[in-house]
């Protein structure tokens, strides 16, 4: 092959962020050949994704609350694919969460709001993390890959959650609609704006991924992370707790899914159904690497994965285009994004094939 | 113990594993040829929603039960090909191109059976492929409806079990594919090429997971639903692992957890007013954790998984 | 077969990788049942030439002919079709596989159905009993020892009936003695008409093996003579480029003893080969080398030392008091500095930079971090004082240290363990695959250590480097350790014998 690869000696932010720009882009163009064949308009579809999700400020509201969830769950991701640490999980670990929160926050404490909303986000963090904990250990002291265990508990958990909504948790009000009791309202997060839905879930996203950031660029422990993720082998030989710091890790991001939960039942729903999460556990993936892993980056991925969905939906409305195109894009996007990181990672040359010819 | 006894004694029961198992032939043998070769799919999820939406719609259209057999491998091949072109040709991380290859194959999926049925409430049905019985041997107590009174994608996936476990420890190829899951290195040292041999296995692996797929529409059901793949792709990565990527052990593995799955489906119909409908339904999942924990440590991994080779690298 | 017919031609060979020049119009010709030494020092471009030849690397400019033949560039397959084969310095068999079917491998068609085992059964054996390499072809490679690995390597080309065999530092995993064996066997199999390039950069053994030598330096061919009439001083000259300072070393004043291994076993672990029932002590103001083939319990000791591993049984002492957990951090606070075997692996994160791979060791205590936050403005300037005191070439602090050649990542590692002036060194292959500079500068700091008190336990593969730093040998052989005694008083003969298990021997072998 006549194509050289030179690893890149440094790839400035610049081209990190044109990378994930262009491959959204790439992800909404790409879409325009499914539209074309189910019979629409790609241009009238993305004017209609636009205005769904931008148009006015119920539908950025809508935007916001939809990025809610994916912010922390894909602070989740970025958190633990920086260390290397496959979490595949973030689905299950936010249903967790509301389940905590539930069980936490349903009755079962009796205390003033102010004192309640912290313990809710407490139990969800600690739920999730656990949830996580758990691979992390299974993987340290058996061998066993995180990835598929993470993933196969996704469904566990969400058969676990059915189970004790139709059992121990059922709201005896809900008319046979398998839910759980409601969060009692002193548990429940306000809305920022009156009538909108957009609610304080919001703000502990946006604390967590500025948080996050401290943490990677200023900690002691940032610093440790790092060095375990890019090279264990270098880390332990230099004196870092491997293990310790992995499953500092693995609560780490498992807590941050399971306040993506607790977010959706004290700000959303105010009860638990298993139709709490459209798959905001598995899009944390994809809003991770679209933001380079970077804490910040997230609240803006998750923003542009956001406004799809919310977009996609009101477009599907007036088009009658399925509204699995956003899953599409989403999809899209992450493998755009990926093959955007070769383009970081590598500078590639063409090689005429003279070196036959050239001699002397 | 009665019921224990009138479990095991039924035709039925093992008729029932056998059928249960046979997606998960197609796809641990799948999913093991690609990591025979160095390449975890985790694709697999996606790319059975791929085969079953394709083999079903296909035949729907007006093509041929076989013909929607070959429409699901193609899918499954193609999807294959570009997670090969991902991963073996750029090497991009296996575990991302993995997920995002099922995000895309199921919302693609999704998409086009919205498409092609925009309003329906309950999904159209196809006529299935239907159990041939041999005469005589189907007739024997026990293994005889188990074994010989299956529809012909279940003999199928018998019949791949043994040529996959020939093509690997009988041919040159074979030889070639172990290898170069082990050391890339001696591969091309011997002057073959590793992304040919890498791009062949991920594509021939992602159509064998499809025809899992397609199992599902086209002979289990007789119908294509949303969320019906359910995990069964996650579990057969979690079998490879239990059956130590090989073939002979890949069809106990699959054959051990259909038996399982189909005792708890018997088990709940007797017990299930005690215990919730959902602990039985996790079992499958828990058990799959479990084997994988159980043989994690002593797993024989193929040296070279998640391992990319650029041509003429520095060992 | 004919005698002195060219069975090889490179011409004008030039290949850059970036800025290096790795081969600047490099020319060399091969003729049957000859055996060619290429001699040079790591990085003089011998194993870049290699790789073009056998097709791993694509030349800028030049051409391969193998007996008279263009051989296409890039190409591993035409290169073996065209009877080139090459036994690399990291072997390239598969694991998982048998010996004889790591022979077998590629040389059917892929598409064939079956396969004929009994056929290629019967070849590889008649191969193994005309060249004398025997080897169990029905065991899986991963169970063979590396003397067998590389029989199987050899086997593999001669399987494929080449022409030419291209062997990369051969001896570096063997013992002396085993080196002997392979000298014969590459004797043996010029005699039957093959050409043979053997790779090396050690004098002694390319002067016992070689018909001709051809020195390169810096990517340039330094010199071409026949071994006959070579004299050893003219060709080390040629090979470094300039004469070498000797290595200055005074006299060892032995203080107290810092380290003691008492009756140290380790079983299972971090450490392939097993360490059995070691004693031995090292004390302030001596360099102490461990000789031994790689993996003979090297590895066991080098992870005691490291604070990865505890002794399954028996006690490590350090300044008399035992070492109690498995934990790196312990071991620098009780003043060890460690350098890894593997630098690049285990010695620095690639993608961190060179501050941060410094600082790391000590990364939770004062002046690097505050109450769990960094101190980046310490961390930087101590790093630019290394920089600067250890001659560490990198764009700068903040640089990937990724980007740093071997001989540099060393440097950092020698600034990040000596600047607090341990009291115990352990250098691990210090050198190896390092230029001759970077070699001197790290010889250097190691004697200066000592000097100043420190105990230094240097482990080599390199005979030579060990008789140029240590004052008293320790040898390892099937995890037993042997105190060899004083260097002034052994040879490069005694230690092999030692390498290779005959204990008896050992004793007070005082040279005539």
């Amino acid at each position: 092959m006549s194509f050289r690869l030179e690893p890149r000696a440094d790839a400035s932010l610049a081209l990190k962020l044109t990378v994930s720009l262009a491959a959204g882009l790439a992800a909404l163009l790409l879409v325009a050949l499914p539209v074309l064949l189910a019979g629409g308009n790609p241009l009238n579809a993305y004017a209609l994704i636009i205005q769904g999700a931008f148009g006015s400020m119920f539908a950025f509201s809508e935007t916001l609350n939809r990025a809610t969830p994916l912010i922390l769950t894909g602070l989740a991701a970025a958190v633990a694919f920086r260390a290397r640490l496959w979490n595949i999980g973030a689905e299950g670990q936010l249903y967790i969460g509301a389940l905590a929160a539930i069980m936490v926050g349903s009755g079962l404490l009796a205390m003033p709001p102010a004192l309640l909303i912290p313990t809710v986000m407490i139990a969800g963090f600690l739920a999730g993390g656990m949830m996580m904990v758990i691979p992390a250990i299974l993987k340290q002291r058996f061998g066993a890959d995180e990835v598929v265990i993470t993933l196969l508990l996704n469904f566990v958990v969400i058969l676990l959650v059915q189970m004790l909504i139709e059992g121990p948790l059922k709201d005896p009000l809900s008319m046979g609609w398998p839910q759980s009791v409601p969060l009692l309202a002193e548990a429940r997060f306000d809305k920022l704006v009156p009538r909108l839905r957009m609610h304080w879930g919001l703000v502990v996203g946006l604390v967590a991924a500025v948080l996050l950031w401290l943490m990677v660029r200023k900690t002691v422990l940032g610093f440790e992370i790092k060095a375990v993720g890019e090279n264990h082998a270098a880390a332990r030989f230099a004196g870092i707790p491997v293990n310790a710091t992995m499953l500092k890790v693995a609560l780490l991001s498992g807590g941050l899914a399971g306040l993506a939960g607790v977010g959706e039942v004290a700000g959303v729903k105010g009860y638990l159904s298993s139709d709490l999460s459209p798959g905001f556990g598995y899009t944390g993936i994809v809003v991770a690497m679209l933001a380079g892993l970077s804490p910040i980056g997230t609240v803006f991925a998750a923003l542009f994965v956001a406004a799809v969905f919310v977009g996609a939906d009101s477009m599907s409305r007036a088009t009658g285009i399925s509204n699995y195109l956003a899953d599409l894009v989403v999809a899209l996007s992450l493998l755009c994004v990926l093959v955007g990181s070769f383009f970081v990672r590598f500078r590639v040359h063409h090689e005429p094939d003279a070196a036959l010819a050239r001699r002397r | 113990m009665d019921v224990l006894f009138d479990i095991f004694g039924s035709a039925n029961f093992w008729a029932a594993a056998v059928r249960i198992a046979t997606p998960l032939i197609f796809g641990v043998l799948g999913a093991l040829l690609c990591e025979r070769a160095g390449v975890l799919n985790l694709g697999i999820e996606g790319i059975f929603v791929a085969g079953a939406m394709a083999g079903w719609i296909a035949v729907w259209l007006g093509a041929g039960l076989w013909g929607g057999v070959l429409v699901a491998a193609l899918a499954g091949a193609v999807f294959g090909l570009l997670h090969a072109m991902l991963t073996v040709i750029l090497g991009l991380s296996q575990h991302v191109s993995g997920i995002g290859i099922t995000l895309l194959a199921t919302s693609l999926s999704y998409f086009t059976y919205r498409t092609a049925l925009p309003s329906v409430t309950s999904p159209p049905r196809i006529t299935p492929f239907q159990p041939i019985a041999i005469p005589g041997l189907s007739d024997l107590p026990l293994i005889g409806p188990a074994l010989f009174a299956q529809t012909p994608l279940t003999w199928l996936a018998f019949a791949l079990v043994a040529v996959i476990a020939l093509l690997l420890y009988r041919t040159p190829l074979g030889l070639a594919i172990r290898a170069v899951g082990d050391n890339p290195a001696a591969v091309e040292a011997q002057g073959l090429s590793v992304q040919g041999l890498r791009i062949g296995a991920v594509v021939a692996g992602s159509a064998l997971m499809a025809l899992g797929g397609a199992f599902l529409t086209l002979s289990a059901f007789d119908a294509f639903f949303f969320g019906m793949v359910n995990g069964r792709g996650w579990i057969c990565i979690a079998l490879v692992v239990f059956a130590s990527w090989q073939p002979g052990k890949a069809l106990l593995g699959a054959l051990l957890f259909g038996a399982f799955d189909a005792f708890q489906i018997r088990l709940q119909a007797e017990i299930g007013q005690v215990v919730p409908g959902q602990v039985f339904l996790m079992l499958p999942y828990l058990l799959s954790i479990l084997a994988l924990v159980l043989v994690a440590r002593r797993a024989d991994y193929p040296r070279a998984l998640l391992q990319p080779w650029f041509k003429g690298q520095r060992h | 077969m004919q005698d002195n017919q060219i069975v090889l031609s490179l011409e004008g060979i030039t290949k850059r990788f970036g800025a290096l020049m790795a081969n600047d119009q490099l020319d060399l010709t091969l003729r049957s049942g000859e055996i060619l030494a290429l001699l040079g020092e790591n990085g003089a471009g011998k194993t870049t030439l290699m790789n073009i030849l056998f097709g791993h690397y694509v030349q800028d400019e030049g051409v391969v002919r193998v007996a008279g033949k263009v051989l296409p560039p890039g190409s591993p397959g035409a290169a073996l079709a065209a009877g080139v084969g090459m036994v690399h310095q990291h072997f390239a068999l598969a694991e998982n596989l048998t010996g004889f079917d790591n022979i077998r491998l590629g040389t059917e068609p892929l598409m064939r159905l079956g396969s004929s085992r009994a056929a290629a059964r019967r070849k590889v054996e008649q191969i193994m009993g005309e060249s004398g390499l025997e080897v169990d072809l029905d065991r899986r490679v991963a169970a063979l020892t590396v003397g067998e690995k590389q029989r199987v390597e050899i086997l593999k080309a001669l399987y494929r009936n080449v022409r030419v065999l291209i062997l990369d530092e051969p001896t570096a995993v063997l013992t002396p003695q085993e080196a002997e064996g392979l000298f014969a066997v590459l004797r043996r199999l010029a005699a039957n008409g093959l050409g043979v390039i053997f790779i090396s950069h050690k004098l002694g053994e390319v002067l016992a093996v070689s018909h001709r030598i051809l020195v390169l330096r810096g990517g340039r061919k330094a010199g071409e003579l026949v071994t006959a009439q070579a004299d050893r001083r003219a060709i080390a000259d040629l090979m470094v480029g300039k004469s070498v300072a000797e290595l200055k070393r005074t006299a060892p004043e032995p203080g107290k003893t810092l380290v003691e291994f008492r009756d140290v076993s380790l079983m299972r672990g971090v450490a392939r080969a097993p360490l059995v029932h070691a004693n031995f002590t090292l004390r302030a103001g001596e360099i102490v080398g461990v000789a031994g083939v790689s993996g003979n319990g090297q590895a066991a000791i080098a992870a005691l030392l490291s604070g990865l591993a505890l002794p399954s049984s028996g006690q490590v002492l350090l300044d008399g008091a035992p070492v109690t957990s498995a934990d790196p951090r312990a071991l620098v606070t009780a003043g060890v500095a460690r350098m890894p075997e593997d630098r690049q692996h285990d010695g620095v994160v690639g993608t961190m930079s060179v501050a941060d791979n410094i600082a790391i060791e000590e990364v939770r205590r004062r002046p690097f971090a505050r109450m769990g936050f960094l101190n980046r403005k310490a961390m930087r300037q101590r790093a630019l004082d290394a920089i600067a005191a250890y001659d560490i070439r990198c764009p700068g602090p903040d640089a990937e240290a990724r980007l740093l050649s071997g001989g540099n990542v060393q440097k950092l590692i020698l600034a990040r363990v000596l600047e607090r002036e341990p009291k115990i060194i352990l250098a691990n292959q210090p050198t190896r695959g390092l230029d001759v500079g970077a070699q001197a500068e790290v010889h250097r700091r190691i004697i200066a250590a000592r000097d100043r008190g420190a105990a230094v336990l240097v482990i080599s593969e390199d005979l030579d480097e060990l008789f140029a730093l240590a004052d008293r040998f320790l040898v390892v052989h099937a995890g037993e350790v042997t105190d060899a005694g004083p260097s002034t008083a052994l040879d490069r003969s005694t230690v092999g014998l030692l390498m290779a298990g005959h204990i008896n021997t050992a004793a007070p072998a005082i040279p005539a």
